[in-house]
């Protein structure tokens, strides 16, 4: 698989050029960062062209980068570190996994949505329709919104729920708690009067902390 | 002449057929559908959530109840991972045992899966055949594991411990008197190998016994045959993937194609559909079930001949002896330091796969160095397929949403993690 990964990587800076922003080797693993304007390009060459032959999208997630190498948390979240060691493009990115039966290889897109407030990419979903319900995950987890998407709803919360879950802003306990009101006689919504508590802390040793 | 108008249909979220809390709203013309929008998240958790805030080690219970009737293959993938990161090697007899618990679990699933789905379609008998077997199978999960469902057997670099020597007895009670129990016991006489050894000399007869029902029954073939029909480019498209894919005629596994573990030193074949309907992944998934029952003989042939470590001996991720800890100050240490802090895992990112009884379960770890992981994305093999409902529907009947959600083999802790 190595010697086709490097095959592979050479390939795609060659049909990419400038729409590829990094390609990482690592674990057997090829990674490929691509600029968000240009992304419905790539993917629909990454679909099509028998050269890469990515027939499968097998998974599409979001990711929030804004704690990354933080150890401190409050009230139930972590917090933005200022001395993390890798620094992001932006807070909010979607890492795509591609399977390529016909080559029998892997690959791995990400692409950062440049704006924080609205994080917005285009969909592709009418490359692999499997998109559909990955797309509709990462908006209603992450509030990315996806551009050309036929049906975005939310997909896993709860109905009228309020927030982006997967945020690292967003407490683990989350906002509201549900409970049958007997006097009202009906399921209200209240705020959660659980404590937040962190039972093991988060720490980040030095590198090659441990290793004999 | 009145106004014919189309007919919507809440289907579930109660409903024994809909195998979970899925809340189906059906558009109906007549009795036909035109529409499927399934509403999922009824059974959300946020495992991924959840494990953000967990050392390492505690997440692998979490992935127990992810796709709750195949226990011990979510684990594998959550396992694989964090090895995949940290460099682990696993001992070979860990890989083997590991391999022949996920192939039991595919016998779990897949027995399961036969039972319920055709109780759904309209057939008892193979339920309660079916339940008879998965007897044997949680009673091998309990031997070693001490737990008759959620496991939580693997860990990072190996399998929690070896495989015992002797089996639990049936004890007389009310409703078993002694000789009865005595016939009970028979077959658990000896090491946990030997109960699973007997187990797979008998289970081929037993697979027998379901298609003596079913393979060509007339009412089952009257349901099956031609419904939820999808074409390979179709199933590509649509991201399915395990029996889903090769009922449609892809000869894509896993563990043929990329090999984890010691997969590709085992011989065994790989069963494909042609017409890619509800019948024939059924048949698809019963030859699984006798391909597994291979792999299981195989794996028990080279256990029993080979013993050795079933976990690794790198002690910044697995923990020492219980007897060393006492003895052993750098044991002690150690021991502590694992279960307080935990292990930590170097930054990085890594996707590790494995085939799933239901199609492909991977996990994508994100670590940023800490002692817990950054981010943590569970690919469910169930997600797309729930996605695929609304296509495998339209034009078909309302009774044959059943067999397609049975078909589909949709179990909601992994649709909605």
């Amino acid at each position: 698989m190595a010697a086709d990964l490097n095959v592979l990587a050479s390939r795609l800076s060659e049909a990419f050029g400038d729409a590829l922003l990094g390609s990482v080797q690592h674990l057997g693993e090829l990674t490929v960062e691509v600029r968000a304007s240009e992304l419905l390009g790539v993917m629909t060459r990454l679909a099509g062209d028998p050269d890469f032959a990515f027939e499968q999208l097998i998974d599409l997630c979001g990711m929030d980068y804004s704690t990354y190498g933080g150890t401190e948390s409050e009230g139930g979240r972590y917090l933005k570190s200022d001395d993390a060691t890798r620094v992001f493009p932006a807070r909010f990115a979607v890492v795509y996994h591609l399977l390529s039966l016909a080559h029998n290889v892997r690959l791995r897109v990400r692409v950062f949505a440049e704006d924080e407030e609205m994080p917005l990419l285009e969909s592709v979903n009418d490359i692999w329709p499997a998109a559909n319900w990955f797309e509709r995950e990462a908006f209603d987890l992450f509030g990315i919104v996806f551009s050309g998407h036929p049906d975005l709803r939310r997909i896993l919360t709860d109905y009228g729920f309020v927030g982006n879950p997967f945020r690292k802003d967003f407490p683990l306990s989350g906002h509201v708690e549900m409970r049958y009101d007997v006097e009202q006689g009906r399921v209200v919504y209240q705020p959660v009067t659980i404590e937040p508590r962190e039972i093991t802390p988060r720490i980040i040793r030095e590198e090659n902390f441990g290793r004999n | 002449m009145s106004e014919i108008k189309n007919y919507t249909m809440n289907f579930g979220p109660q409903h024994p057929s809909a195998h979970g809390v899925l809340r189906l709203v059906l558009e109906l013309d007549g009795e036909v559908v035109e529409r499927a929008d399934p509403h999922i998240g009824l059974l959300h958790r946020a495992t991924e959530k959840l494990a953000e805030h967990k050392t390492f080690l505690q997440s692998v219970p979490y992935m127990d109840r992810l796709d709750y009737v195949s226990i011990l293959s979510n684990e594998h993938a959550y396992v694989m991972a964090i090895e995949k990161l940290a460099g682990i090697e696993v001992p070979i007899r860990a890989q083997y045992i590991r391999v022949m618990f996920d192939e039991i679990t595919r016998l779990l699933n897949h027995l399961l899966w036969l039972g319920a789905h055709s109780l759904d379609v309209g057939a008892m008998t193979t339920f309660l055949y079916c339940f008879r077997e998965r007897e044997d199978l949680i009673d091998a999960y309990e031997a070693v594991s001490g737990a008759r469902m959620h496991a939580a057997y693997y860990r990072p670099g190996g399998v929690y411990r070896d495989l015992p020597d002797t089996m639990p007895q049936y004890q007389a009670s009310k409703v078993h008197n002694a000789a009865r129990v005595k016939e009970m016991n028979e077959n658990r006489q000896g090491s946990l190998l030997d109960f699973l050894e007997d187990f797979t000399n008998r289970f081929p007869k037993y697979v027998d016994e379901y298609e003596t029902l079913l393979t060509d029954n007339r009412i089952w073939k009257q349901r099956l045959v031609g419904i939820g029909v999808v074409s390979p480019e179709r199933a590509l498209a649509l991201g399915f993937t395990g029996p889903m894919l090769r009922g449609s005629g892809i000869a894509w596994d896993l563990r043929k194609k990329q090999p984890y573990e010691i997969y590709d030193r085992l011989d065994f074949d790989i069963p494909i559909g042609t017409e890619g309907d509800s019948y024939d992944r059924y048949l698809v998934r019963v030859e699984e079930m006798r391909q597994s029952n291979r792999i299981i003989k195989q794996c028990i042939n080279w256990l029993r001949h080979n013993p050795g470590p079933v976990i690794t001996d790198n002690r910044k991720f697995a923990p020492p002896k219980r007897d060393e800890v006492k003895s052993n100050m750098e044991a002690l240490i150690h021991h502590f330091k694992l279960f307080t802090e935990g292990m930590h895992v170097p930054e990085g990112e890594a996707y590790a796969a494995i085939e799933h009884p239901k199609g492909e379960f991977g996990i994508y770890l994100v670590s940023d160095g800490a002692n817990k992981p950054y981010r943590m994305k569970i690919r469910a093999p169930g997600f797309p397929h729930m996605a695929g409902l609304d296509e495998m529907c339209r034009g078909h009947m309302i009774a044959d949403v059943v067999t397609i959600i049975g078909t589909q083999d949709i179990v909601f802790g992994e649709v909605d993690r």
